[in-house]
Parts: structure tokens; sequence; C-alpha cells
């Protein structure tokens, strides 16, 4: 069985459509990219899979682990296993970034019936974590996002990814704001939690992230369909020679 | 059998004309209504001297003179008191409750959300319980050990006995029995409350709290709080508790003054959490309370912190009055109003000695139908130079049907001072919720996250023991807010 499985999708966004029809199945262990330029529903796709409200599901179906994922609430998705790293992440005044992460293990904890993370624990878990990533210690006293830079924002999602171990991770334009050496970071960050059982969606406009993120499958996203699938090589063949002979032909 | 009928007769007229109604001494009824004679019946019943009698009976007279006067100014909307449909002492009791199982499951519920362990939730809700409490063999430890170090810490009732030169020369010296309506009110009926002196150079090694007064006797709505640190003293003082606690009175009109002497320090923290009515917003406490502080030597402090989550209107005001030179205040406050809750509440700062400092930092939440108000006044006066003030005023609103307002005044008369104001107004954003969410966190865990860190430079200033029951108060206060 397929870990995440899109099903002839459709969405609409306050009554315009724009996904029509997406299908996709991703397999344990598995990268698969998106590409497509603006305004062809990357944003929109990942957030009807993580359940955000807002968004419209018409028809079609999306399984996690054979689990109907739409007839689940957001927080639910999240305890199952979806982690959606943000485009934007959001500033939480006032709230350190342990906090935070402490706010969110533990309801994954719940879910799983095991208790509470013990404080010690968590704290040498997050040292661990932060050391792996490369991350000074320090940024988890800060409130959370409130003054990142978009590098730091960024590496603030792969830390909770890291911390939270999801099943399906969704990578919402990972890249962009971020320079070369922040895009490395963060790349290495998300190449370190490739494993058999976990799958990932990578979106996003340029090829650049997937020099350092190498897909197993590369999708090109255009007017809310898949137009085209194949390879890494795929990519590559998008970077030379652009989207327009896909818009072209979905219009 | 003629005769004794009319001696029986005489007898009872002669008590009918002392208390005004007959009565036994030893009962503890007294009608509904407020009349000179119920206030000689409560001074009466604590044996007091004639002259907090006649402090109470001045107060009463005045009283009379304000029935007009109740105060209109704040932003809350409620149904006319009648003053003379009120118990002023010992209101009639409930029965006890033979066990938990008769409680409000809501209650019990809220109980466990916040962590309170079985005899204090039994305590709390007014469960008949015959055990001997540890928590009182603790207490009265603690009390010996801080008479030792000549801290006075006791009910004002017995301070008024023990300690008149004291209540004698404190008592009204903040809160004058004609300041306002309630507090006028206040010192004519007051039953009991709290009275703490800390003598010279003591820093109060523990905090002292109200809690350990749980099993004592109600002090009842009426509440009267004095306390006075002498020079180069420190204490901390916890009014209140987490738990929403069961009361019949509707009424509250409480005073607390406080007095710092030169280099003293006196920290006040309250946790507020009466029973506010319910979702349509009926029944509740209604709470008028009148605090305020008064750094009466150089270089003296008070600090108020305030949760107030509780009471259907919250009518609140802790105030300094920084007379002495370089003497600081700072007023922290949380309040968090939702369902059909009003809050007015604030701070006045009056500074009147030279490099008098303040500090006020307000944080309002409203959801539901509530409307919350911060109400503040900074005063400098013409002696007070190089007085400082910083204001920051925060509100957050939860869904679109509450109201956040902020009413601050300034007022300089010396060109010397400096005083900033912020304030900022916010929503709980849905990406807010949705980012939260996304980390598997519930609706409710997100807005208690959100709020918390709202709050949090006012709930770092509780003692840590308060800290963390605040913290689940906060999202407790505010479950089912966002729909």
């Amino acid at each position: 069985m397929a870990l995440l499985e899109i099903k002839n999708l459709y969405a609409s966004v306050a009554g315009k459509e724009i996904l029509k029809g997406i299908t996709l199945k991703l397999q344990p262990g598995e990268v698969h990219a998106i590409m497509g330029p603006n305004g062809t529903g990357k944003s929109t796709l990942s957030n009807v899979i993580a359940g955000r409200d807002g968004y419209e599901v018409t028809k079609g179906e999306v399984l996690l682990d054979g689990e109907d994922v739409l007839a689940m609430a957001a927080d639910e998705r999240a305890r199952a296993g979806i982690f959606l790293a943000f485009q934007y992440p959001v500033e939480i005044p006032g709230v350190t970034t342990s906090a935070f992460l402490k706010t969110a293990l533990n309801a994954k904890r719940r879910q799983e019936g095991k208790p509470e993370i013990d404080a010690m624990e968590f704290l040498k878990l997050v040292k661990a974590k932060t050391a792996q990533l490369g991350m000074p210690y320090d940024m988890i006293k800060r409130a959370l996002n409130v003054g990142f830079s978009g590098g730091e924002k960024k590496r603030a999602e792969v830390l909770q990814m890291t911390m939270l171990e999801p099943r399906v991770a969704i990578l919402d334009e990972t890249d962009s704001g971020l320079d070369i050496d922040a895009l490395r970071v963060v790349s290495e960050g998300v190449n370190s939690l490739r494993s058999p059982d976990r799958a990932f969606l990578v979106i996003t406009h340029y090829q650049r992230l997937l020099d350092y993120i190498v897909p197993d499958h590369v999708h090109v996203l255009a007017h809310g369909r898949i137009v085209a699938s194949g390879g890494k090589e795929l990519a590559l063949e998008l970077e030379a020679e652009g989207y327009a002979k896909y818009l072209n032909a979905a219009a | 059998m003629a005769v004794t009928r009319e001696t029986a007769a005489a007898v009872k007229e002669v008590e009918q004309y002392k208390y005004g109604f007959v009565t036994d001494i030893e009962s503890d009824k007294a009608p509904k209504g407020l009349n000179e004679d119920i206030i000689r019946f409560i001074s009466a019943k604590k044996n007091e001297p004639e002259w907090m009698l006649e402090y109470r009976l001045k107060a009463y007279r005045y009283w009379l003179t304000l029935s007009d006067e109740e105060p209109a100014w704040a932003k809350l909307h409620f149904p006319k008191i009648n003053y003379q449909d009120s118990y002023y002492y010992a209101a009639p009791k409930r029965e006890k409750l033979a066990s938990l199982d008769e409680v409000d499951p809501k209650l019990l519920e809220t109980y466990k959300k916040l962590g309170i362990p079985l005899l204090e939730q039994q305590m709390l809700a007014g469960v008949a319980v015959d055990a001997v409490f540890d928590s009182v063999s603790v207490a009265t430890t603690y009390k010996k050990k801080l008479e030792e170090m000549g801290v006075i810490f006791s009910p004002i009732s017995e301070a008024v006995h023990k300690h008149p030169e004291l209540v004698k020369k404190y008592l009204g010296s903040v809160v004058p029995y004609s300041d306002n309506f309630y507090a006028t009110l206040n010192a004519a009926v007051f039953t009991d409350g709290s009275f703490v002196y800390i003598p010279k150079g003591l820093r109060c090694p523990m905090e002292l709290s109200t809690y350990f007064r749980i099993n004592e006797k109600n002090t009842g709505q009426f509440e009267r709080t004095l306390i006075i640190a002498d020079e180069g003293s420190y204490v901390s003082y916890l009014e209140g508790c987490t738990a929403p606690q069961r009361d019949e009175n509707q009424l509250h009109a409480a005073v607390v003054e406080l007095i710092a002497l030169d280099d003293a320090e006196i920290k006040y923290s309250t946790v507020q959490n009466w029973y506010p009515g319910d979702a349509d917003g009926k029944g509740g406490i209604f709470n008028f309370v009148t605090k305020r502080g008064a750094c009466r030597g150089k270089n003296s402090k008070i600090m108020w912190t305030q949760v107030e989550t509780g009471s259907a209107i919250t009518w609140k005001y802790p105030s300094c009055i920084l007379q002495g030179d370089n003497s600081v205040g700072e007023f922290y406050s949380v309040a968090i109003t939702n369902n059909r809750q009003q809050a007015d509440t604030g701070t006045k700062m009056i500074h009147l000695g030279k490099g008098t400092r303040s500090k006020i930092i307000s944080k309002g939440i409203s959801a539901g139908h509530a409307n919350n108000t911060y109400r503040g006044l900074v005063r400098i006066g013409a002696k007070a130079d190089q007085a400082r003030n910083y204001t920051q005023c925060d509100s957050l609103l939860i869904g679109d049907k509450c109201g956040a307002h902020t009413v601050p005044y300034i007022e300089t008369r010396n060109p010397t001072a400096q005083t900033e104001h912020e304030a900022t107004t916010s929503k709980i954003g849905d990406d807010q919720l949705f980012y939260c969410m996304q980390r598997g966190m519930t609706q409710e865990e997100a807005v208690s996250l959100i709020v918390n860190g709202f709050c949090k430079e006012v709930l770092q200033t509780l003692p840590m023991e308060f800290a963390v029951e605040a913290q689940k108060l906060v999202g407790i206060s505010l479950e089912g807010s966002v729909g």
C-alpha cells in the first residue's frame, strides 16, 4: 500500500477551482518533487493535504496508510504523521521555540499513548537534534519565528520536523528566500531524515533545491493538473527549457 | 403568669432596641439589609473596641450620602444593585455536601485540569471533611516560625485586639473610608481579612498566602486586608486561588491597603477566579475592589501582579502612591474575559516624590461577547523631578464579537518627567492556530499556548508555584472560545 495516496483530487478556494484532478502515490522511502510556475496550485495542494480552513475539496481522496485523511481535522492529520514545512512560518510571540516543540511533541506522545516527556529528557533530545542540524542551541530560547531571519525560520521548521519524525513530510517552497548557505543547511537536515519508512513531497519553483534534495520522482503541476512526471532529469530539463511548453499544453 | 409574660415582652423590646431585630448574639445570622444596627451587630459579634465601631459608623453615615454616587464611569453594564437585599453578616450557608459525587462534574473537571489534590478539591467544593489536613498543621508550624521572627500574620479581626496601635495608625490611611462608594461600604461592613506586619529589616522568608486560611472561617464578601512593611523589609503576599471557588454572595467589595516604609518592598500577587456566570451571562460575581499601596518611604517598592479570569464584572485598579523619593511602583496584569464577562481594570500611578519610577504592563484578552477595558492614570506631581513611567497595554481579541478598550490618562505637572505609552491590539490569527494545529496540538492547546505567550511578561512575575497553575488557568478560561 502506498504511504500517501492522492486520488483524482479536486479542490477550490472561494468558489474557484484550483486543483483539477491530482493523482499521486508516495511509497515509503520516496522523495517526490512537485514543480510548476506560480499560481498553478502547488501551495493549494499542500494546504489541502494538511487540512487548512478555506479550501473545499469537491472530489477525490487523500489516504494515509489507507486511512481517509480528508475526514480528519488538521491536528488529527498532524498526529497521524503528516508534517507541513511552511513556506511562511508563523510567528508565535512570547512562546519559546522550546515550549512550542515540547507542546507539539507531547501532543504526538499522547496520541501514541506515551506519557509527557520528562523535562531533562526533552532538553537532552533538543540538544542532540540542534547539534545534528548544526543549529545554535540558544535558538530554542527565542520566541518561535519572532525576529528570525528567513534562514532561521526554515531551520526551525526542519528542527520541528526532526523532533516530530513524521511519516510524510511536505516541504512547501522551503527554498524561497534562502541564500545558498542556508539552503545547504536546510537540505542537509532534510536529507538526514530520509528513511525507508518516510516519504517526502517537495514543492518548489526552482530546480536549485533539487540539487541538494535529490528526488526519486518529479512532477510538473500546471493549471491544477499534473501534466508530466519523470525522474530527476525532468527537473533539469525544466531548468533549461522553462515551463512554457507545459503551460501551453495544459491551457 | 401575666407578669412573666410582660417581663419577657419587655426584655424582647430591649433586645430589639439594641440590635433592631430579635436575635441571639450567638446566632450566626443577621437579617438582610443594611442599617446602623446591623453594623453594631457586626462590631459586637467581633467584640470590637469602641474606636472600631466608630470608624464603621462614620463610614456608614458617609456611605448614605453617596447613594447617588455609585461609580458609573466604567465601561460596565449591570442592573442596579439593591443593597438592602443583601446579607452583611454570615449569609445563610448551604448544606455541606456529603461527598464529591454531589459536586457539579464540570467543576471537578476543572479541578482535575488544574491538578488540584483531592483533599483541596473537597475543601473548595464545600464537601464536609473530618480528616485533619496536613496543610493545616503545616500552616500552624509556619505561623509559629513567622511569629518568632516578629512577623504578624493574622486575621484583621484579631489584629484589632492584639495590635490596635498598628491598626489604628494604618487602617484607612491609604484607602480612606471616604474614598469611593464600594470602599466606603467595605469600611462600614467588612467582616474579616488579613493583617500583615513585617518588622524592620526582615526579609520574610516565605510567601504569605491566604491559602493558609483556606479552611478557616469564610471571610466573606467584604474582605479587608492591611499589609505594612517596615523599614528595609520585604514580603511577598499571594491572594486568591486558581481553583473556581464556591460562593453564594454575588457582590464582592474588598479593600486592600499596602504600606511600604523606607527601603521596604511589597509584592502582592492575585489570582482571581470567582464564578464568571454562565455562557449567557447569568449569575456570576460582581467584583468591585479597591486596592492601593503607598510607597511612603524613600526607595520603597510596591509591585502588583494580577491574573483576573473570573467574575461576571471586574472593577479593579490596584494603584501606587509614590510618596517616598526614588520609590518604585509596578503593575502587571492579565485580564481574561470570555462569554459575557466584563472587566474594567487598570491602575493608577501617582508620582509625588523625586526620582519615582513606575511601570505598567497590561494584557487584556477578550473572547466570546466579552468586553475588556484597560483604564489607567499616570499622574506626575509638580515636585516629582525626574519621575519616569513606562506603560504598555496589549489587547488580544479572539473572535469578532468581543471588545477591547484602552483608556489611558497621563497628567504631568513636572517638565523633567518622562512618560512612555505603548499600546497594541491584535487578534489570534487563523494562521497561528493552523500552524500550531499542524504540529499536532488541539485547538484548545493552541489557544492556550498562544495566549500564554501573549501574557508571558506578566505571568513570569508570579511566584513559581502560582505561575504554573496560572498558565493552566489561562487555557481553561478560554475553552470553547474559538468556534
